[in-house]
């Protein structure tokens, strides 16, 4: 674990791994007094902290699997009929169909949002290698768009230009303002695919 | 109660503290760009610091008083008439029922707060009145013919207070996370440069443009969270200091970081005029 400031109110902790970077921010969620604790791939962001020192001091406090956070198990029906389905087959060397039968019967886990409101990135378990982006992003990706793109899956939101590999779409929504937890996929929520 | 904008063709947006706490979800903190602006007009009518203002870009807007109310507009400075009468920057004034209200075109800065007494009462969304205009959560933004809501007033207005004098001289900058990631010596250029502030600045970023830090870390960083005042550094070597819309999440190394007293300054520079950094010192 690594403390990088980020400025005078803000620290930036590099750790291991995405799994450790959720297991982390999870556990901080309790112990530290942040206005805003934002994991992403290798790292936590702890902003709005009035004593730095203090956040670092009680991070010496974690041990790997802290958090001990069993996430809930959401289902998202999904309609595997993306435009780039074929090519990422083709890119992995399988058929269609091992590819959805992988995607769908592997268990993921959000381990960040970002991107927009709700956005998921979602481990890919799937013992492949990681996805390109296309070379050209799309102008437009409709609402609801299952995509790949490096070691992630990820859900669209809203409308948006986006570069991921589209292998699929659902119908959930996955931010509503209104509601009291207005992402579907905060971060640690546990996911799977089901054929729709 | 309530105002109808009748003109309002720059960016005009509700505005209050923001919604932090949410970022972990991708959605940004928002709330008024020049925050000290927006405090001393709600100050100013008798507002708590959490009532919303609206926030106007450059060309200012007009509306009618719908009902009566007292007002004041703070931020870049502009012309205030109300009925053909002119009113003072930063002080109370009143418009009683069917005024037509004019904040003129900003003369300096870029963003001007109107507050009322009672705030906008328009619905808060995940706890703030605020628009975000990345992601566009929050009330949408305000366009003429548009009515806005004003609350009940809770304080009365204060009178005159003397806003403080803008600041003046370079904005105080702190080593980012990943000043590593360049040159030896590329936090002091970058506070010995010039800078100009690029015309697609906006709510998310101040862009500027001058002599590139060199990178000398060239693979590509994994995204991580961004704070705002944190200053990006893209491959086409121009700034981006994230203001308050800004992504939470981003994937260009940070060189530096400005000092948070001096962010809400970075509301009110033009596109065109420069900007200087200085290394920021503890206080």
């Amino acid at each position: 674990m690594r403390a990088l400031r980020f400025g005078p109110d803000a620290v930036l902790v590099e750790v291991a791994d995405t799994a450790t970077a959720l297991d982390i921010a999870l556990w901080s969620r309790e112990r530290i007094t942040a206005l805003d604790i934002v994991p992403a791939a290798g790292t936590v962001l702890f902003d709005g902290v009035a004593d730095i020192d203090a956040v670092l001091a009680t991070l010496e406090e974690w041990r790997p699997g802290g958090s001990d956070v069993e996430g809930d198990l959401v289902e998202v029906p999904t309609t595997y009929d993306g435009p780039d389905l074929a090519d990422v087959a083709r890119t992995w060397g399988i058929e269609v169909d091992d590819l959805v039968e992988r995607h769908s019967s592997t268990e993921h886990v959000v381990a960040f949002c970002g991107f927009s409101p709700g956005f998921p990135y979602l481990t890919n378990t799937l013992g492949l290698p990681p996805v390109p982006r296309r070379s050209s992003p799309r102008a437009r990706v409709e609402p609801g768009s299952v995509g790949l793109a490096g070691e992630w899956t990820g859900i669209y939101p809203t409308a948006s230009p986006g570069g991921w590999q589209l292998i699929g779409r659902t119908t959930v929504r996955l931010f509503d303002p209104a509601a009291r937890q207005p992402a579907l996929l905060p971060p640690g929520t546990r996911v799977r695919f089901t054929r729709a | 109660m309530s105002i109808l904008l009748t003109e309002a063709d720059g960016l005009t947006t509700v505005q209050d503290l923001g919604r932090p706490g949410l970022a972990h979800l991708g959605v940004p903190r928002a709330g008024a760009l020049d925050a000290p602006a927006a405090a001393l007009a709600n100050r100013i009518v008798g507002n708590p610091p959490t009532a919303a203002v609206i926030e106007t870009t450059m060309v200012g807007m007009r509306f009618t008083s719908l009902t009566p109310h007292w007002f004041a507009v703070t931020g870049a400075r502009c012309e205030v008439i109300v009925d053909g009468r002119r009113e003072a920057h930063g002080e109370p004034f009143f418009a009683g029922a069917g005024a037509q209200v004019v904040m003129g075109r900003a003369l300096e800065g870029v963003r001007s707060c109107l507050a009322v007494a009672g705030g906008f009462d328009v619905e808060p969304v995940l706890g703030s009145r605020s628009t975000d205009t990345l992601s566009w959560t929050g009330p949408p933004r305000l366009s003429a013919g548009d009515e806005v809501p004003c609350g009940t007033p809770s304080g009365a207005p204060r009178g005159v207070e003397t806003p403080l004098p803008s600041p003046s001289g370079p904005l105080r900058l702190w080593p980012g996370p990943r000043a590593d990631w360049f040159a030896t010596g590329a936090f002091e250029e970058l506070c010995a440069a010039e800078w100009v502030v690029g015309a697609d600045s906006n709510r998310i970023g101040l862009r500027l443009s001058g002599p590139a830090p060199v990178r000398t870390v060239t693979g590509e960083l994994a995204s991580e969270g961004m704070v705002a005042g944190a200053v990006q550094v893209p491959p086409s070597g121009e700034l981006v200091v994230f203001l308050a819309d800004h992504p939470a999440t981003g994937g260009y190394p940070v060189l530096a970081v400005l000092d948070p007293r001096d962010l809400h300054r970075c509301a009110q520079v033009r596109p065109g005029e420069q900007v200087r950094f200085s290394p920021a010192r503890e206080a």
